[in-house]
């Protein structure tokens, strides 16, 4: 019915007349990002973050309470230790809001990179079968983070009125921080997820990084510790500008630098957009090897 | 309606082939950098990275119409499944190239992308969006999937409350929804019970008389000859026959028959096991010779798996099973060592194991075995589809009678005998003596 040489002949054709929607070739080195194709995916990354987090939220007994009160007995403890029995300084603000205004930023950061770290291997079976853009997977992982966020922004701002911090117009640049957290959290979620898919031991390496993180960056404590000849050094933590920037923007404390801004968004370009290149050059290969 | 679909022109995907260990394809930071050294000196002694490599698809060519429905056949292993992948772009070729003119969807099971802890109504949409619906085209469709489903009352139970059969008829409808103008299908239809294959293979076919251009990859020989335009066989990653439908069930039927009655192993790379036994050869005997792999219902079968152990030595404690499928993959019955109580304590290093089967119970059809042997308790060799066999109609009850082939796949020896049952009266005063 289909011989080959009769077929070929009638290809050249309506071949020509209609462009290709596809052509499947072997790829080699760099591909582009192909934002537009992740653009026509966008319901997709929706819903697999309403995924996680429903799933998350469904699968424990007291839910929301968890994601509450994680980050308010870490901040009690660390505000016992530092606080109480140290004695540090925390630049003028109630301990305990203190480290909260730290804990808040951090921990949307640290588990954005917790969950996109391991999103394609828990997604391998996806992954396998269907295709869809593989950003998607960690993009939306990280996107799931955002809801935890905001329960405790909310906590947060309770506080705030029961701790009577003056509100004042630099709450408005809280979303700018956000901005610059999100930022990071993406690239370093790129580079983690994709690296994790051809070495599994990230998954191990993974807690480990994130607690080590968070003691080179100022969250339980505060910059003006770091010797002022450092403190330079010290900015090239992506980390330090978005948790002090937080710290700023909440309470108004904290040692807050223009410089430390620009160094975040700095490296918090060049590592989203190196891991985007990155993963979609490491992508090729994730069916063949999950 | 004769402009084409889908071009495939050389196209070809090699893997490495993992190591024995072997089910671990990732790699591990501390394994990569041991193996450095190892690897530069191999890099400077054979002036090239030597990884050992197999063809898992080989110089495809095919070209498909729009609206034509291409069953392709083949056994396990023959590159059926990488050539649907990369199609589907799921992985990439290694050579040639693909052209493909529409939108592609791709079922390459049922239900990817549901979650057991979402509820119908929330699996239906992340389905949707995992095969490529927007969240609008879903919604528009809703009603549609779930009346195909029969899930009306259950939308807002965890799907992990349906029963299997509610749980399948909501996947596939979700991905019978579809509206691509390509469409890949995988032995979705090997799941489920006859009354669900029977709905998607309607299903199918109403897409294929809509104009579609469908894909349809299968071990059903009856649903490719009856569904599809046009057949293409694969054999070890080649295309070996491309024809009709029907040209191309009847050359894989023959290519099967002229695999001879023992079948050679040794080339099966897709194996998997630590290497202590290796199955190298397995052929049929029967009660009536001299027709290769087709045997009668109700004479006796005798299955010969060769086998050569990795050492000289003896091997202990060996259990061997040999289930049987059929043409849809189905599992049919295991003749399995630790069924029947016999685990051999020994064996020698080079040997056959016979597997008797005194009367065939399988009606007529086509049916294939796994090998698979456990030595100490490791999983020592697994071949799946290790050689098909055909079975045609006998006399399995000495009656002359053939059963009618709608009562599934078993011959069941059986007896049949009455007694009289006392009055009525009587039978209730023994009931209250007792």
């Amino acid at each position: 019915m289909a011989d080959a040489s009769r077929s070929s002949e009638q290809a050249a054709g309506p071949a020509s007349r209609r462009p290709p929607a596809l052509v499947i070739r072997p790829s080699r080195g760099w591909a582009s990002l192909d934002l537009r194709e992740l653009w026509k995916y966008r319901d997709l990354l929706f819903i697999l973050a309403s995924r996680d987090v429903k799933l998350r939220y469904k699968q424990t007994a007291l839910g929301v309470i968890w994601v509450v009160l994680q980050p308010l007995a870490a901040a009690v403890i660390f505000a016992a230790i530092f606080g109480a029995l140290a004695r540090m300084p925390s630049d003028g603000a109630p301990y305990v809001l203190f480290v909260l205004s730290g804990l808040l930023p951090w921990n949307f950061f640290a588990g954005a990179l917790q969950r996109a770290g391991n999103s394609l291997v828990a997604d391998s079976r996806l992954i396998s079968k269907v295709y869809f853009p593989r950003l998607i997977i960690p993009l939306a992982s990280t996107a799931a983070a955002l809801v935890d966020f905001a329960v405790t922004l909310a906590v947060f701002g309770g506080l705030m009125l029961a701790f009577q911090t003056p509100l004042t117009w630099r709450l408005l640049t809280v979303p700018l921080f956000l901005a610059l957290t999100l930022l990071t959290a993406v690239g370093m979620g790129l580079w983690l997820s994709a690296l994790n898919v051809q070495y599994r031991d990230f998954a191990y390496a993974l807690p480990f990084l994130v607690q080590v993180w968070m003691y080179a960056s100022p969250v339980v404590y505060a910059t003006s510790l770091i010797p002022a000849g450092w403190r330079q050094l010290y900015s090239l933590n992506p980390a330090v500008g978005f948790v002090e920037g937080f710290r700023w923007a909440l309470l108004g404390s904290g040692t807050l630098t223009v410089g430390m801004v620009v160094a975040t968004l700095g490296i918090g370009l060049a590592i989203s957009v190196s891991g985007a290149y990155v993963f979609r050059r490491i992508e090729q290969g994730f069916a063949d090897v999950l | 309606m004769t402009e084409i679909a889908l071009q495939v022109a050389g196209l070809g995907k090699r893997y490495r082939i993992a190591h024995r260990s072997g089910t671990r394809r990732y790699r591990t930071l501390r394994e990569d950098m041991l193996a450095l050294p190892r690897r530069a000196w191999r890099l400077i002694r054979s002036g090239g990275l030597g990884h050992e490599t197999f063809w898992a698809l080989r110089d495809v060519s095919f070209e498909l119409k729009q609206g034509e429905v291409l069953g392709i056949i083949g056994r396990n292993g023959a590159g059926k499944s990488t050539l649907l992948k990369i199609l589907a772009r799921i992985t990439q070729p290694t050579t040639g190239q693909a052209v493909v003119y529409g939108r592609v969807g791709s079922l390459l099971e049922v239900g990817t992308g549901f979650h057991p802890e979402l509820t119908g109504r929330e699996n239906i949409y992340l389905s949707g969006a995992v095969l490529g619906m927007t969240r609008r085209e879903v919604t528009r469709k809703f009603d549609e999937i779930v009346a195909f489903a029969e899930v009306e009352k259950f939308l807002d139970i965890p799907a992990k409350h349906y029963s299997s059969g509610m749980y399948m008829r909501l996947a596939f409808a979700v991905a019978a929804h579809l509206e691509p103008e390509i469409l890949l299908v995988d032995e979705v239809l090997a799941v489920g019970d006859a009354e669900f294959q029977k709905k998607c293979l309607g299903k199918m076919s109403s897409v294929a008389r809509a104009g579609r251009t469908v894909l349809f990859v299968s071990h059903n020989l009856v649903a490719v000859a009856s569904l599809c335009h046009s057949g293409l066989v694969l054999s070890e990653g080649q295309g070996v026959f491309h024809g009709s439908a029907t040209a191309a069930v009847e050359h894989y039927g023959m290519a099967r028959q002229a695999t001879s009655r023992v079948t050679d192993l040794r080339s099966r790379l897709d194996r998997s096991g630590n290497g202590r036994l290796r199955f190298v050869s397995v052929s049929f005997r029967t009660a009536h010779p001299g027709e290769g792999n087709v045997i009668r219902s109700g004479v006796s079968l005798v299955v010969a798996a060769a086998y050569e152990a990795e050492s000289a030595e003896p091997l202990r404690n060996v259990t061997i099973s040999i289930p049987f499928y059929g043409a849809s993959g189905q599992a049919v019955f295991n003749c399995w060592t630790r069924l029947s109580g016999r685990d051999f304590d020994s064996l020698p290093a080079r040997g056959v194991i016979f597997l008797e089967i005194p009367r065939m119970p399988l009606r007529a059809g086509l049916y294939s075995i796994n090998l698979w042997c456990e030595v100490n308790g490791l999983q020592a060799d697994w071949i799946q589809e290790a050689a098909q066999l055909e079975v045609e109609e006998g006399d399995f009850y000495g009656t002359g009678v053939v059963a009618p082939d709608t009562y599934g796949p078993f011959l069941v020896e059986h007896r049949f005998r009455c007694e009289a049952l006392p009055a009525a009266g009587e039978a209730l005063v023994v009931k209250e003596g007792a």
